[in-house]
């Protein structure tokens, strides 16, 4: 039973989906069913799904079937005229053994791909995941580590009153700032945790799916056999912007993905040597890198509002005592977090000059006005 | 339903008023409290869900923020799962389980009270922080979930509320299992051996003691919560050395049996029933009683099977794989005894058992998915997403709701010495059916295609489903208001109805006058 050629649910109901309206999209992806696997693993266990599924159906369609014509049959409308039977030790016991060998019978084929999806040995590549509100870390070991989070024009177009129409936006709630770039065919190993509550990691297409759990470190794995970009979801109730942490693939080929990966080791040299260096940021400088980290990046905005307004339970900025007060006290509670609150620690997200840029644009921006914040002031608090 | 106490004639005088209904140690006044409690319950439950649904009509957010929609979806469950589902039961339990066992009334009447007007309390405490916070769109109730994982919902402002709130429920359910036990063992009619109970007395038993054994476990739970909190400790907090993965072992280790907890009477609901208008004896008595017991001791042994994703080794995923999938069989027994009790029957299909046949297939559904998802490797695609959500909607609304529904229907005439509307109890039914279908079928797919539950907003491709499930959640909200129509018109009035009610009905309760006098049975009855 490939995906392919034996996907007679997804046949049978194309006339279905064309009236709701997947003309537009591409016909090969079912609104009914899973989407379609882009591995080995996921073609067993798609395989494996539909042999319990039709397993239900015939066990159905036998149980209704003898319901359904009593419920026409045995009437007493019709004349029908009650038998006293109620027991039988030998139908009993058939009805019970039946179910039994149908059940070995489904878990040899289970037990057997369950192995598989949970044997990460002998990977080729290993990616570290790290889960955060509302966004996600990736690190290759290499040094090249980025965060990626929602689109920021999905980020806007997703606020209650946004005025934008959400139905015009490609992809809408599947897209990120920085994909997840990897190479096809390779056994790629992802070991999968978090920094606040509990996240789940899940590509639909990839057939992986795995808790980002704080204190632990899962791990799980996929091979990609296509080039193109596969889009995932959290998958566990994070907290409020749960709905809007995308994962975003980006799967290339060998040669593609090193002179991608090259390219990510210098930028992130030139990076890190820009944040560790003693220079002093203009004012203007550090309001605007602070800005778009505020925007994008750190996500500020999800909690306390694009004008620092503050959203729902979370506090606003504008205004605030801590934003206008003594910047030791700003740096603490954005660098460490506070704890048994919402508000995460950003020491390992950010480096010192983002820090002190989204800082700067915090204590600068929405009438605010306080103290500029230099990243050589991180370097000392922490 | 002041009519009842017209029939006490004979016995000593009790309150009337307001201080009837606080001060009684009646089991039939405290079964209607909990009754009333229980629809209301289902009221305020049923709009969170509209909110949910209304929200989703469309993609994009139009109507509230994303912790206004968490703090309904987690409220949705909690009240639905703690205050209308469980209360309902213990309800039917109180009015029907002495009637039905030939005795006069509970066995702990004042425990009885107490443990029903604990909860209005315990509902007050878990919703009131909705209204803390300047406006009603930064209310400030629980938006965890209704399973409440660690460590998101230790960033909860107000956990002691909602630590005290369940603490509360907690005993409420453990002293309604104590009665009811207590009631069962001691006060049945001479001649009432255990294997000649009826069917809803043996689940609510078995019930009882599955309530018992695992209300404590969530208490411990809430209690480590707060004791994280507020007092230092680390039992869930990574960074202390404690465990989040404990929190979700220990809470499922209730939350499964919690699970059977609100099906098992159903199962007796729907077995009492279909007998009844088939005119003939339940299939496999034995069997029946057998199955019961065996699904309320898997129920103990399979609590990780929510926990697949989590990291848990290979052999322990394979276990639980095993352990989940044999609930099939006692569970398919149970499905075969009563369709093959409707076989060669001679049935009439009046509202209970319209409402009993609905759940016998709606339900099936649920256990055939509950079957897939029991399947580990497949369980990874379907975990946390709209699938699940259908699955125990189908568990938890047409087997749980339909069964308390049906249950209501069948012994109301009895309750109230009146019928109630055929015609008007059969548009409710229907209405009911189309509303719930269209609300909960399209889900699969939306789950199968990879919608994640809990989700404020979805991609665009989700959009049809979600408009048809909302068009059926409308439908399906806005029917329940004929049966508080339905059940009122026949608490006024009606056509009498006689002793035995239906022309198929069997048991003790049916050899009560209708209305059933104030004590039951002031002489206990024989059974052969």
């Amino acid at each position: 039973m490939s995906f392919k050629h034996n996907n007679i649910m997804t046949k049978s109901l194309v006339l279905l989906s064309l009236w709701l309206g997947a003309a537009g999209q591409s016909l090969a992806e079912s609104k009914f069913n899973f989407q379609e696997p882009v591995n080995q693993i996921g073609r067993d266990i798609y395989d494996l799904h539909m042999l319990v599924f039709w397993i239900c159906v015939v066990i159905g369609v036998g149980v209704f079937g003898m319901m359904i014509y009593s419920i026409f049959t045995h009437r007493k409308s019709k004349g029908a005229v009650a038998s006293d039977f109620h027991e039988s030790a030998k139908v009993e016991v058939v009805w019970t053994i039946i179910p039994f060998l149908i059940l070995i019978a489904v878990a040899i084929p289970a037990t057997k791909t369950l192995i598989e999806l949970e044997d990460t040995s002998d990977a080729d590549m290993t990616v570290k995941v790290t889960a955060l509100q509302w966004k996600w870390k990736y690190d290759y070991g290499n040094g090249v580590t980025f965060i990626s989070s929602l689109h920021p024009d999905h980020n806007e177009a997703r606020r209650r009153n946004s005025g934008v129409d959400v139905t015009k936006i490609e992809h809408y709630l599947l897209e990120v700032d920085n994909q997840l770039v990897l190479p096809i065919n390779k056994k790629i190993r992802f070991l999968v945790t978090s920094d606040d509550v509990i996240h789940s990691f899940w590509v639909p297409k990839f057939a992986m799916k795995k808790d980002a759990i704080p204190g632990y470190v899962n791990e799980t794995w996929t091979t990609i056999e296509k080039e193109g970009v596969y889009r995932g979801q959290c998958t566990e109730l994070c907290g409020q912007d749960h709905a809007f942490m995308p994962i975003v693939v980006n799967a290339k080929n060998e040669n593609d993905f090193n002179a991608w990966m090259d390219q990510q080791k210098t930028a992130s040299a030139a990076a890190a040597a820009e944040a560790a260096s003693d220079k002093v940021w203009s004012e203007a400088d550090l309001v605007a890198r602070g800005e778009s980290i505020y925007m994008g990046k750190g996500g500020c905005f999800g909690c306390h509002g694009a004008n620092g307004e503050g959203v729902a339970i979370f506090p606003k900025l504008a205004g605030s005592a801590i934003a206008n007060g003594d910047a030791a006290k700003h740096i603490d509670v954005v660098v460490n977090g506070v704890a048994g609150s919402a508000m995460a620690a950003y020491s390992g997200q950010l480096n010192d000059l983002e820090l002190a840029a989204v800082i700067t644009y915090e204590r600068k921006a929405w009438g605010n006005n306080a103290s500029v914040v230099q990243p050589a002031d991180i370097k000392a608090a922490r | 339903m002041s009519e009842t106490m017209t029939h006490d004639a004979h016995h000593e005088e009790h309150p009337t008023g307001i201080k009837r209904w606080l001060f009684t140690t009646n089991h039939k006044d405290i079964g209607t409290l909990y009754l009333w409690f229980s629809f209301t319950m289902f009221m305020l439950g049923g709009v969170m869900a509209l909110v949910i649904r209304a929200e989703l009509f469309q993609p994009g957010m139009q109507i509230v923020d994303p912790n206004f929609f968490n703090m309904m979806t987690t409220l949705h469950g909690l009240i639905m799962v703690f205050g209308a589902i469980m209360p309902a039961f213990v309800g039917l339990a109180n009015w029907q389980v002495p009637m039905m066992i030939g005795a006069p009334d509970m066995a702990l009447p004042r425990m009885n009270n107490w443990s029903f007007w604990i909860l209005p309390f315990a509902a007050t405490m878990l919703v009131a922080p909705m209204f803390f916070g300047g406006d009603f769109m930064s209310g400030q109730g629980p938006a965890f979930g209704w399973t409440f994982y660690e460590p998101l919902s230790g960033q909860y402002q107000h956990l002691a509320f909602f630590v005290f709130a369940i603490h509360l429920l907690g005993f409420s359910s453990i002293m309604g299992s104590i009665n009811i036990i207590a009631t069962i063992l001691n006060m049945r009619a001479p001649g009432m051996t255990l294997m000649k109970m009826p069917m809803f007395v043996w689940t609510w038993l078995i019930t009882a003691f599955l309530l018992i054994a695992v209300m404590p476990v969530l208490a411990g739970a809430v209690t480590m919560m707060l004791t994280d909190r507020y007092f230092g400790t680390s039992f869930f907090d990574a960074a202390g050395g404690g465990d989040p993965v404990l929190f979700q072992h220990i809470f499922w280790f209730f939350g499964h049996p919690e699970v059977y907890i609100m099906i098992l009477p159903a199962f007796g609901v729907i077995s009492e029933i279909i007998p009844t208008f088939a005119r003939k004896k339940l299939f496999g008595y034995a069997s029946m009683v057998y199955a019961v017991a065996s699904i309320a001791f898997l129920s103990f042994i399979v609590w990780a099977h929510h926990m697949f994703t989590v990291g848990m080794p290979v052999a322990g995923e394979l276990y639980f794989m095993y352990a989940t999938v044999m609930i099939a069989v006692p569970t398919a027994v149970k499905v075969f005894n009563w369709a093959t009790t409707m076989w060669r029957g001679s049935m009439t299909f009046e509202t209970p058992m319209l409402w009993a046949i609905a759940t016998v297939f709606l339900f099936t559904i649920g256990g055939f998915t509950g079957l897939m998802l029991g399947v580990a490797p497949a369980d990874f695609q379907y975990h946390d997403t709209y699938f699940v959500v259908a699955h125990f909607h189908y568990v938890l609304v047409s087997g749980a709701l339909f069964g308390i529904i049906g249950g209501v229907m069948y012994w109301l005439p009895k309750w109230t010495g009146n019928m109630y509307s055929e015609t008007l109890g059969k548009w409710h039914f229907w209405l009911t059916m189309i509303g719930m279908n269209l609300t909960f079928f399209p889900m699969h797919f939306t789950g199968l295609a990879g919608m994640p539950r809990r989700y404020a907003d979805y991609p665009l491709q989700f959009a049809e489903f979600n408009q048809l499930s909302t068009i059926g959640a409308f439908i399906f909200g806005f029917s329940q208001l004929l049966l508080l129509y339905v059940v009122i018109k026949c608490i006024k009035g009606g056509e009498k109805a006689t002793d035995r009610v239906w022309e198929g009905s069997h048991g003790l309760e049916w050899t009560l006058p209708s209305p059933a006098p104030y004590h039951s049975f002031n002489t206990a009855p024989e059974v052969k």
